[in-house]
Formats: structure tokens, sequence, C-alpha cells
């Protein structure tokens, strides 16, 4: 189901932890596994938890539980936007708008090409820099208004 | 030990121990749902706030650990407006349709509400909605918006029933208890998740709007599925039996009962209930009065012996039969002439009999199981026999004790095992005098002779240094051993390995009265429960059992009775086999219907009453057994109660049975190696081991329930050339059909195993030994 490298990475991480423990490394298993497969499937999590000796619905618990694992397909880039209290405060409800106006799409909507997908995300931590967006998980921007906005997307190919 | 003033009320408790632990101790109630005395701590649905002296804001009872001169308030203002704070919350999402929730009137969250909910709403948004699941035809989640996320049924998956099935996704108000993907919940313990349940979210399926809790009678019984002796409390409406429920006994069943002892129920108010006695008249079964029946059983039995001799005539008992039923038919047979009685049908090797010191038992209290530091389990299907008593090996071994397993057939028992050895069942014997040999030379001592060339392996070691440690330790004998054809031998091995390594060897026993049977002494001293269908006997009497599924050999226990001109089945239910085989059929009461006494592996003796009437005609099997001794004229058949019974047999009892002993003298290991190119393993299903499970609906819809295959490795199915085939066809000394093959690698080479105890693996032949596989 997943590649050797990408075992191999899932192995690295279950030393980390005691031998009987192997379940302490899903979080990480199923990042590297998202990776590699853009998404986290049924299947996928069903081979993470057989991988790590858990209960397939325990690894389900965590997958569904934090909002960077997507458990539906999306897009080349997935571009998350906190809408939480001090972005909010600060304009990150109108980045999200005006992303949806500009792309087309709504919250957890991929668009035609198969490019952007939006999603609302929880506090990244940055407020002082709101709004925040994340892109695919691993790139923070920091002051998002629309110029900036329209850079990223520029720059997103 | 620690000081600690609750309410006012000084106590000591041990440190460790809870605020909550110690409110239970002074009797003082603190309202909650997450906490379980038997699951972990969660300290999740915030009920159980109280108010802690010189603590700034209040404290979960369940999770807060004791210090030395605490003062806890659980009524004072604070912490009850914290409780009525958190009642409030739990009451936002929650739907008040009580009315029509089937855990009205017995459900914590209505009655806490009562003390501590508000009268009025103050939250006049939407409710959340949750969707239903199925999972399967035991529990019911129709009403899953009613959950208010306690985490009992997942922490009883984790940590009791040793496998989670539910779990908790997404998260916030999101939250919701499902299962991965939609699959059923599978476990044989399942059934606790409804009590466990606070509120209506987990409701049992076949309970479904059948009675309010206030309807119900509560009477106490014991379940007739295992050697554990389970007690129930059994909830009757209108003479029926509507629900079966457990009966906290901490010392045998703690608060659980297993999905079988639960549903099994269903089968008494099944239309399959034999109503009136019937007797077969020029080739047709009539139904009859009581008194023509007996007449006719009475004498044709007088007539058999007469003719024929005392030795024609072999009584064959169900091992859930009663103590006072098993006394009374074994004491009708000996009347008769004949020593042919016994109530073991799948048993195959009885050398052990009159061999053995006294009856044969657990060994230890089922309570000592939990003290024991290693405990090894030979030839059992653990979580399938005996649910219950592998859930108390489960907490065993996440305490820290050691517990292996050897045995052959390859399914997980959820328990944390030190070592297992999964081996052919022609190798079974071989396995443990290998653990035999390998304590022996870790201690340096001798051992039987016959073990002079076995060569222990690794894992035998490893299970051998188990039993040497310091400390309490067990040998535990299961339905697979005692079914083996060298079960005497592996009786010998297992006692060996107690004397070398100082372990207890106990029976886990199969069947209700697997101890009870012995002291009623319902054992042949001609003809055992294989011999008297080997060589076919003129009449048979039957008491609760289905030959063609109960015995060891269904085929040729059915061919036997065929022959037979007289055959008398006392039973509660009818099936097609009994319309074609029987002479008399007798209506008996089932489990729940009659008084009687079950003495269970541990030797604990339990007398239930029974809880309510049979229907039709039919009669408690001790009173009809009772009237057949009077008509035939025997002396001692005048019990006025099945009490009287029970006092003749273990006088009048205490608590516990005496006279039980494992040792066996005389009897001889014999270790050949049968020479089998493939061999069969045989399980009894749990949802087939006895008449009153298998027609219980709700039970044969679940996944133990799915038509036996031959289950085999790939390895097994390549040696014999078998590619590309769904089917195969079996072929056994007494028989052969066709069966899918399902490839489980688990399943040791050269062994295929077909589940006995079902019509369409009944006509195959012995339980083990040689079988054949070919592409069907």
């Amino acid at each position: 189901m997943l590649t050797t490298e990408s075992l191999q990475r899932i192995d690295r991480e279950i030393e980390k932890y005691p031998a009987d423990q192997k379940q302490s490394a899903v979080m990480a298993a199923l990042a590297i596994a998202q990776e590699e497969r853009g998404w986290l499937s049924n299947e996928t999590i069903e081979f993470v938890a057989n991988y790590l000796g858990m209960a397939p619905i325990a690894a389900y618990e965590v997958a569904s539980f934090y909002s960077m694992y997507d458990l539906n397909p999306v897009g080349k880039y997935k571009l998350t936007v906190c809408t939480n209290l001090p972005c909010m405060l600060s304009g990150g409800v109108d980045a999200a708008e005006y992303l949806k106006a500009k792309l087309g799409i709504g919250f957890n909507e991929t668009t035609v090409d198969g490019k952007f997908t939006l999603k609302e995300g929880e506090c990244m931590g940055a407020c002082g820099d709101a709004p925040v967006m994340l892109v695919s998980n691993r790139r923070m921007c920091s002051c998002m208004g629309p110029e900036q906005i329209d850079r990223l997307l520029a720059e997103l190919e | 030990m620690l000081e600690i003033e609750i309410d006012g009320k000084q106590t000591q408790v041990p440190a460790g121990s809870t605020i909550m632990d110690a409110a239970q101790l002074v009797g003082a109630y603190i309202p909650h749902f997450c906490y379980h005395k038997k699951l972990s701590i969660s300290a999740n649905c915030r009920m159980c706030l109280v108010q802690v002296e010189k603590a700034p804001k209040p404290l979960p009872a369940c999770a807060t650990p004791v210090t030395n001169g605490m003062k806890v308030f659980t009524h004072s203002e604070l912490a009850v407006n914290a409780q009525k704070g958190v009642m409030e919350f739990l009451l936002i999402n929650h739907p008040l349709d009580c009315p029509i929730c089937d855990q009205g009137g017995e459900c914590q969250l209505q009655d806490l509400a009562v003390g501590y909910g508000g009268s009025e709403a103050r939250y006049r948004e939407d409710k959340r909605v949750v969707f239903q699941k199925n999972v399967g035809p035991l529990i019911s989640m129709q009403e899953m918006s009613r959950c208010i996320h306690c985490t009992r049924c997942v922490r009883f998956g984790q940590e009791i029933a040793g496998v989670m099935e539910l779990g908790m996704a997404n998260r916030n108000m999101h939250s919701e208890i499902q299962t991965f993907v939609g699959r059923t919940v599978d476990s044989e313990l399942s059934g606790n998740m409804i009590d466990l349940c606070p509120v209506g979210a987990l409701t049992s399926k076949p309970f479904r709007y059948k009675a309010r809790s206030w309807e119900l009678s509560r009477r106490k019984s014991v379940s007739p599925h295992d050697s554990l002796g389970t007690n129930l409390y059994v909830q009757v409406k209108n003479n029926r039996v509507m629900r079966v429920l457990p009966r906290e006994n901490e010392d045998v069943n703690e608060c659980w009962i297993s999905d079988r002892d639960r549903f099994s129920y269903e089968a008494l108010n099944c239309s399959d209930r034999l109503l009136k006695p019937m007797v077969r008249v020029d080739g047709s079964l009539r139904e009859v009065d009581w008194s023509v029946a007996l007449d006719y059983v009475a004498h044709g039995l007088k007539d058999v012996a007469r003719t024929h001799g005392g030795n024609a005539i072999a009584s064959l008992a169900s091992p859930s039969s009663t103590l006072e039923e098993l006394y009374l038919l074994q004491k009708l047979t000996r009347g008769l002439g004949s020593g042919c009685v016994d109530f073991r049908p799948r048993r195959r090797d009885f050398a052990t009999d009159a061999k053995m010191v006294g009856a044969p038992w657990l060994g230890l209290r089922l309570s000592e199981i939990k003290e024991l530091d290693a405990a090894v389990v030979v030839g059992s299907v653990l979580r399938k026999d005996h649910p219950l008593f592998a859930q108390r090996l489960r907490q065993l071994a996440r305490k820290s004790g050691k517990v292996s397993l050897i045995s052959v057939t390859g399914d997980d028992p959820l328990i944390n095992l030190n070592a297992r050895i999964t081996v052919a069942p022609s190798q079974l014997p071989f396995a443990l005098a290998a653990v035999v040999k390998a304590v022996a030379a870790l201690k340096g001592i001798e051992t039987l002779d016959e073990l002079e060339n076995v060569q222990p392996d690794a894992a035998s070691v490893s299970i051998a240094e188990s039993l040497l440690a310091d400390g309490k330790k067990a040998v535990f004998l299961g339905n697979l051993a005692e079914q083996h054809p060298s079960a005497s031998t592996i009786h010998v091995l297992a006692n060996e390995l107690g004397r070398l390594s100082g372990a207890v060897v106990g029976f886990i026993g199969e069947g209700a009265n697997c101890v009870g049977g012995h002291l009623a002494g319902a054992l042949p001293s001609s003809g055992n429960a294989y011999d008297m269908f080997v060589e076919p006997r003129k009449a048979y009497i039957l008491l609760g059992v289905e030959p063609e599924l109960d015995c060891h050999n269904p085929g040729m226990a059915s061919a036997a009775l065929k022959q037979a001109s007289l055959v008398v089945m006392l039973t509660p239910f009818k099936s097609q086999a009994m319309l074609d085989t029987a002479d008399v059929l007798l209506p008996v009461a089932a489990f729940t219907e009659t008084s009687g006494t079950f003495v269970s592996a541990e030797g604990r003796i339990q007398s239930v009453a029974g809880v309510c009437q049979t229907p039709g005609d039919a009669r408690p099997a001790w009173k009809v057994l009772r009237v057949l001794g009077n008509l035939l004229d025997f002396g001692g058949f005048d019990q006025e109660s099945s009490e009287a019974v029970r006092n003749e047999i273990v006088g009048n009892p205490g608590e516990f049975a005496g006279g039980l002993d494992n040792s066996v003298a005389g009897v001889s290991v014999r270790l050949e190696a049968a020479q089998m190119d493939l061999q069969r393993i045989s399980d009894v299903p749990i949802y087939f081991a006895d008449s009153l499970v298998r027609r219980a609906n709700s039970l044969q819809e679940t996944r133990d329930s799915v038509s036996p295959t031959a289950r085999v490795s790939a390895g097994t199915l390549k040696s014999l050339g078998i590619a590309d085939s769904s089917l195969t066809r079996v072929v056994q000394s007494s028989g052969e059909t066709v069966l899918s093959i399902a490839v489980d690698n688990a399943v040791p080479f050269g062994c295929v195993q077909i589940s006995a105890a079902h019509a369409s693996t009944s006509m195959l032949g012995d339980m083990f030994g040689a079988i054949k596989m070919e592409s069907a």
C-alpha cells in the first residue's frame, strides 16, 4: 500500500518509542501516509493501524480529530484559512471570503481543475500576524490581505 | 492509609484512592456518568465535581487522588452549582425523548436530571443530530443523538473485551461514537456496553420496545451455558422472559455477562418449543397425555432391560442439565440395570474415568485467578468457549501476570500472551510434553520415562520459565483438551507439569454442570458417551442433547439412534432430527423454567428457582424422571422438591462442593504420533454450542454464527494442490460434504479447521482425526 520509502520513514518514527508502544507513532505515520497518498482513505488508515498493531478505529479517531489530516481527496494545494477569533477580528473571514470569490469554491471544496482546496482552520498560534493561512499543511503565510493572496495564488502553479 | 473527611464523615483510605472511592466507603453518593469502577478513569463527563477544602475550584471526584487530611463537600453550594451547571450542558444536546426511549425508567441521565437539571432549558438553539449506526444484531445505535460521550463503551472495548471496536470519531461538537467504516461490533462480550451506557444511546436490539423496566420482575438465575456459573437477573413480564441482565457477583462474573448468557433467552420463546408429549404410533409421532407417554416409556424400558439386559439401555445428558436431573437420570438408568450413562457427549478419551481421585475442577477459585503470576492454558478457544474466563485472564495479563497458550487453533484470544504454541491436534500432547520436559530440565529433576525423546523448543522453554518463577501458577485445560482423542494423556501430562512446577492444575470445564455431573454420579460404569454409539444399544434416554450436533461423532450417534428400538428424548425443543428419530418426545422445562442446581468449574454450588412457568404441557425434567422412577417401582424417587434431590447428592450444601480433586492414578502417558496427511481441527462455535443458543435468533445473525468453512492455511492448500478454488470436498470417516475454503494462515500446517456442532458438518465424523480435502 505504501512505498518502501514511506515505510522506512514510519519505521524511523516507531523507533522513537518503546517497542511495545508502537501506536505512539500513529500521528507521524498518518502524516507520512497522507504525504504519499495525498489524503487518508479508510484503506490507508486501516493499513497504518495494522502496521502499528492498533485497532483501525483508534487510528481513525486520531485521523478525524486533527484537521490537518484529510479524509477526503484534496487539490494540488490545500489552503487553510484561520477563522478563529483573533484572525477573524483582523480580517480572517474577509481573507476567506476573498478566496472563495476568487476561486469560485466554498470551504471544503476543490476547484474544477483540481488545483486548490479551501479549508477553514483553527488557530495556528500566530495571531499577531493575522490573518494567517497555511498552504498544504507545510507553509505558513502571515498577514494575508487581498494583495498577498493574489501574489500567493500566482506563485502556486 | 490516608485520613479524609467527606461531608463531615471521617474515614481512612489506602494511598492512591480517589475521592470517589472514599465517598463510596462512607456511603456518600456523588453523581457521575463516565466513572465506572471496572474501567479506567477518563473524567470527561464532569458530573462528579465536588468541593475540596483549599482547592480554588470544584474537582472531579473520580480523578482526584485523596491526600491526607482532605476535606470534601459533595453537597455544598459550590459542588451542587457545579453539578447543576454540568447537567445543563449535558442536556443541551440531549433529546427530550424519554417517553419513547428504551432506557426510560432505568436511565442515569434521567434520574440525575431530576435531581440536578432545571425544569426549563435556557438553550433555544437547534439541537445537534447524530445519525444512527448499524453495528449488528445485538446492539442498537438507532438514536445516537442521546449519547453524552462518556466513552464507557469505548473503554470497555479496549480494557475488558480486549478489542477496540467502538471509538469516538471527530472533534468537539462533531464527536460521534462509531465503528470503523460501519463495521459490526463482534465481541462476544459486546452486550455489556448496553448496560454500561448511562443513557439510551446503546440499547438492546432484541429487547427494543418490548417492555418498560418497571413492568418487569427481576428474578435471580444462573447461566447454563458455560462452566463459570454466571449470575443472572432474568426479567419476566406476563410469564415470558423479556431480558437477561448480569447479577453482580465479584467472585464469579464480576458485573459482566457474555452475549451468549444475555441473548440466549430468545430461544425460550421460539416456535421450536415442544409443548406436548409425543409417542410414535404406527410410524408417526402423535401427541398424547403425560400418563400415556410415561407408561409407554416405563414399559418400553422394562421390556428392553428384560429381553436384552440392562446394558442395552444407554442414557446421555447435556452437561448443562441441572445437578438434580443428572442425578435422577443416572439413578433411573442404574435402576434399569445399566451402567451406561454419561453427560459428556463431546468427549472421546475416557481412560481417566474411575482413575480419578475426585471430581475434576478448576483447581482454584475464580477469584484467585487475579492473584496468579503465571497461567498456561492448554487446548482452548478461550474467547468462544469461556468468554468471561478469558476476560479474567486478559485482566491478569494486563496486570503483569504471564499467560501462555498451547492450542490447536489460531484464534486471537485478545490477551497479551507471554508465549503461544499452536500445533496440529495430534501434536498437542507432544507440545505439552515439551513444556514438562523443559521444566524438568530447568529444575534438573527427573520426569516421566515416556518423555525421553521429547525435545523442548524455545517457546516451551519460555512457558516453562514462566511456570518456574516465584508465586502462584496454574495450568488450565480447556474444552479442546477434554475433547481431544488423547485427553487422558494431556491430563496426566498437565498433572506432571503441576507436580514439577508447583502450579495448580485445573479444568476450565465444558458445560454448566461440568463438576456437578461428577458429583451426581452421572458417569458410566459400562459404556461411555462415545462407546454407547460405537456399540449401538437397544434403547436410549437423551436428556437435553441433540446427538446430531452435540456428540463427538454426530453421524455415528445418529446411526445408532436410528437402529434403536426405543429412543426417549427429554427436551425443551423439537427439531426435525428429533421428529425423525425419537419414539417418545417428552417436553421438559428449559433454563429459567425449572428449579435446579449448577456446580460450576470452581465447585460453587448455586441453586436457582424456576422464574417462569413452562409452556404448554412441559414439566421440569427432574419431576419427569422422578415419576418415571416411581412408575418403574424403583425406590428413592420420592423427593418432594429439587432441593430434596440436591441434598441427597451434596448434603445441605455450603458455598462450595467438596470432593474436588484433579489427581489421577494409574493412567499412563501415551505419546504416539499418528501419521496423517491432513487432520481435522474442530472448534465448537460459541453460538452453536448448545440447544438454547442455536435457537436464539439474534445470536444466529452475528458474525460468530456464519456457516462453518474449511479454514486452512495457504501453505497447506498449496501442499494439497488445491488452487483457484473457493469450494472443497472434505471427506472424513463417516461422510463427506462440500464447504467453502477460508484461507487462514493461523491454522497449523497440515490441518483444516472445520467447526463441529453444525448441521452442515455433522456427517463428517470424529471431531479430530484424519480427513481428506479435494477440489470440489
